[in-house]
């Protein structure tokens, strides 16, 4: 070898200067974009992992898939982008007296894509189908207010074994009357229920595929305004087509649309500007800053439903006191940490619910607010030992490092408390050690909602029926008075009524602080100048209709 | 020849018995609960959960679970993953595509890292043998993650001579992707090509030949490449498994759905079920593959029996 090690380590350094080099010509390096591209009505957007099941509807929960089906489907009722409930689905009217026995009567003339009519059966069958434990569906417990839910799930033990089966197959709370005309009655009053409905796991079935699920999974049939033509390619993608006979009043502008499956967040960013991809719904962090020079216009922001929070262990006696849990959250700027982490594309959280739903108040969480004084006032009320340093959880893996190391800081240097960062288990460790009470201090976690309702932000996250494993209330709160506002909330005869009461319900969680509210998400977004309206809802999909082709 | 051969391939069932156990055993004893994190921010209910881990087994001891999943193996069922797809499909469906990428690294390699090798190995010192010895540091030196966003970002974007990612334009989008795989590989098949070359160019037997008055060009391609390239058959032989695993970065930067990123992405869902089939899998290539080099070992040398 004649190249001394001297000499390869200088190469190396001209190579890594040359990248450097030429990464920073990439600012005005949009001069290729676009040329030559698709014609006759079609676009691609891109995914960021497979849908994690096969793409039935309630079945899937997690962002990828539910973008296919947003296209896939139309419910009953539909999200307007702003999260706003509009009856351009299926349903013609939702009502009920009681808040708790609800008529749902369903337009003329919906067709699921294999030309078949969307019935009530379609509907009451696809309910009963995913309640029903053994059909093993990810969303069953959105039926759990349904009468008769609990004989559809089979019994299990304490170490998590069945054993015995369930002993129905129905829920007792759905009668069909006619073809479009179904009765859902409930376990209790909910006056939201309309509301929820737009959700995946509501969608009709149709009866073809009751006969062979899995063939169904795979080339999925549904209402929406796109259909699709083939299954979904594991690593690759699906390419849907518009489905000429939608009955929506807002069908598809292009004629196709292809889901694009990528592995790596940076690639996709790369093939928008490069002019090979059209949509690109999420951005490398590095490239947020940027992002809006290079794309102009077609880069977009948009407020989304995501939520991220530290949860307290209120099992744990050091967080205990409510007083502690509020100087804590009074010790964290948030929006210094959105600023230094996240270029400030994060909003600073100062409630519990997020501002995209109806029943927002901004500033509700007094204590969301950055006040060091007040902390340390409150920290010494409560006799809190400030010589132990507090432990700090997060998922690892998830890009969550950077935020709460920047949390911890704050609490280091406004109260003079230490931190520990626990940042060592995955996703799969993680949440099993937060339902075993396992976490050591403030640990993190992320919500986004189902359907925008207030409610939705508060009885599975707060409520004593969410306490693991039967929900998602891992800080392990109850409160009496806060699960009777929630239901009051939820049997009011109005809406306003109803936000009323969540927001009372909200105020004593802004008293008792179980969790540290951090940020609210913001959604970005660039995309090709191909295509245009292109717009994110507050669940954070592509509004796949509504593209056009340039 | 033919009792070695089948000798060596009995020799694969023990041996990828115990890889597929060790495997096993690391994926499966993995701490934390899969199915716990296929629900995400929401819990699955209790009878669902209950009833997938019932379908997975994952609520018998490891042993037993293996026992389960060899004994299905032996009837051809490699188990499905959580989505319920059958591992067996994803196997056929991305091992197509890694095997391209592999194929077109390979010639890579054959073609410019020996082209490469033989020039720079015959001409000793000139312009040409510098320019490889320096542009091989090059590329072995720099990580290979580094290699693919440099291709992918002046060749692709920049330049536009191939696509950015996918394989959406058939080989042509494998070239890329396949040259920054192959990269290292290149360069060690040059290196040892051009070192083989250079010490057999002085052996006696081609001193022999050239003094017999034989043409140059038949004293380099008959005399000494052939016994040059018995090191580097085996190298490339040995590399075919490696580059089918390696692929793992590779696949994810150019975006190519093949055998390494369902690996990747198996690990990251605790899907013990795939990558056990699909490591197996490569452990048996590796293996297949070793043995084709032994046996072409003789072919390349009548001096090497194995009866």
């Amino acid at each position: 070898m004649k190249l001394s090690k001297r000499n390869s380590s200088l190469v190396a350094t001209a190579i890594a200067a040359a990248l450097v080099l030429s990464a920073c010509g990439g600012d005005d390096a949009d001069s290729g974009e676009a040329e030559g591209a698709a014609t006759g009505g079609s676009y691609s957007v891109a995914l960021y992992s497979d849908p994690e099941n096969p793409l039935v509807p309630s079945n899937t929960s997690e962002s990828e898939g539910a973008q296919v089906l947003e296209a896939l489907w139309t419910g009953l009722i539909q999200y307007a982008a702003d999260g706003s409930v509009e009856y351009t689905g299926i349903a013609e009217s939702i009502e009920s007296e009681d808040s708790q026995t609800w008529t749902i009567t369903l337009n003329d003339g919906w067709t699921f894509h294999d030309g078949t009519p969307v019935t009530a059966n379609s509907f009451v069958d696809a309910w009963n189908w995913a309640a029903y434990s053994e059909n093993a569906q990810g969303a069953s417990y959105f039926f759990s207010n349904i009468e008769g839910y609990g004989d559809l799930q089979a019994e299990t033990d304490d170490a998590g074994n069945v054993v015995s089966p369930a002993i129905a197959t129905e829920m007792s709370g759905l009668e069909v009357v006619d073809d479009q005309t179904f009765e859902v009655t409930l376990s209790a009053p909910f006056a939201q229920f309309p509301v929820t409905v737009g959700y995946n796991a509501f969608h009709p079935l149709p009866e073809g595929f009751f006969g062979d699920p899995e063939a169904y999974g795979r080339l999925p049939i549904g209402t929406g305004p796109f259909k699709a033509d083939g299954e979904f390619e594991p690593g690759q993608g699906i390419t849907l087509s518009r489905y000429e006979d939608y009955a929506g009043p807002n069908p598809a502008q292009a004629e196709t649309v292809e889901f694009r499956v990528y592995s790596d967040v940076d690639t996709a960013y790369l093939d928008v500007q490069g002019g090979n991809l059209d949509v690109a719904p999420d951005l490398p962090p590095d490239a947020i800053a940027s992002a809006q020079d290079v794309f102009g216009d077609a880069y977009l922001e948009a407020p989304s439903s995501g939520f991220q929070y530290l949860g307290y262990p209120l099992y744990d006696e050091r967080f205990s006191d409510p007083r502690v849990r509020q100087a804590f959250s009074m010790a964290i700027d948030r929006d210094a940490i959105s600023e230094a982490i996240f270029q400030g594309t994060k909003q600073a959280a100062d409630a519990f619910v997020a501002p995209i739903v109806d029943g927002y108040r901004e500033g509700a969480c007094e204590y969301c607010v950055l006040d060091p004084e007040a902390a340390n006032a409150l920290l010494d009320e409560a006799g809190f030992d400030r010589t132990q340093p507090i432990e700090l959880w997060f998922n690892s893996g998830a890009g969550h490092d950077a935020w709460v190391q920047a949390a911890g800081n704050q609490i280091r240097d406004n109260l003079g408390v230490d931190y520990v960062l626990r940042g060592d288990l995955d996703f799969a460790q993680y949440l099993p050690l937060l339902a075993e009470q396992g976490a050591t201090g403030p640990f993190r976690l992320g919500w986004s909602m189902d359907y925008p309702s207030p409610q939705n932000y508060l009885e599975p996250l707060y409520s004593q029926a969410a306490i693991p494993p039967n929900g998602s209330n891992r800080v392990f709160y109850t409160n009496q008075e806060f699960d009777a506002l929630v239901q009051q909330g939820n049997s009011a005869e109005s809406n306003e009524e109803a936000i009323e009461f969540y927001n009372q319900a909200e105020d004593i969680l802004s008293e008792d602080m179980p969790s540290i509210p951090m940020f609210f998400d913001v959604e970005q977004a660039v995309h090709a100048d191909t295509v245009s309206d292109v717009v994110i809802d507050v669940f954070g999909h592509i509004r796949t209709a509504e593209v056009t082709v340039n | 020849m033919g009792r070695y051969v089948a000798r060596r391939l009995l020799l694969t069932i023990p041996v990828m018995l115990g890889a597929s156990f060790l495997i096993f055993a690391m994926v499966f004893a993995l701490p934390g609960d899969p199915i716990a994190a296929l629900a995400g921010d929401r819990p699955l209910a209790p009878a669902v959960a209950a009833q997938l881990r019932a379908e997975f087994n994952l609520n018998d001891p490891l042993w037993l679970q293996y026992v389960k999943y060899v004994g299905d193996l032996f009837q051809g069922d490699f188990g499905t993953d959580f989505a319920g797809r059958p591992v067996l499909d994803t196997i056929l469906d991305r091992l197509p595509v890694t095997a391209k990428l592999a194929l077109v690294a390979i010639l890579f390699e054959i073609v410019i890292g020996i082209v490469a090798g033989v020039l720079a190995g015959i001409r000793r010192n000139s312009f040409f043998d510098n320019l490889v010895l320096v542009s091989t540091t090059i590329v072995v030196s720099v990580p290979i993650l580094v290699l693919a966003f440099l291709a992918q970002f002046v060749l692709g974007l920049k330049l536009e001579l191939f696509p950015i990612a996918g394989v959406r334009e058939g080989w042509y989008s494998y070239l890329l992707p396949g040259l920054v795989l192959a990269a290292g590989s290149v360069a060690y098949v040059a290196r040892l090509t051009r070192t083989s070359m250079a010490e057999n160019l002085r052996a006696d037997y081609v001193r022999t030949a050239r003094a017999k008055g034989l043409k140059p060009s038949t004293v380099v391609v008959r005399h000494t490449l052939r016994n040059s390239l018995i090191p580097v058959v085996t190298f490339i032989g040995a590399d075919i498994g490696t580059l089918m695993g390696g692929a793992i970065v590779t696949e994810t930067v150019f975006n190519i759905p093949g055998i390494g990123r369902a690996v990747f992405e198996s690990i990251q869902r605790q899907e013990g079920a795939v990558v056990v089939g699909i490591v197996t899998l490569l452990v048996f290539f590796f293996i297949f593959f070793n043995l084709v080099v032994d046996v072409l070992y003789a072919v390349l040398d009548p001096r090497i029996r194995y009866d």
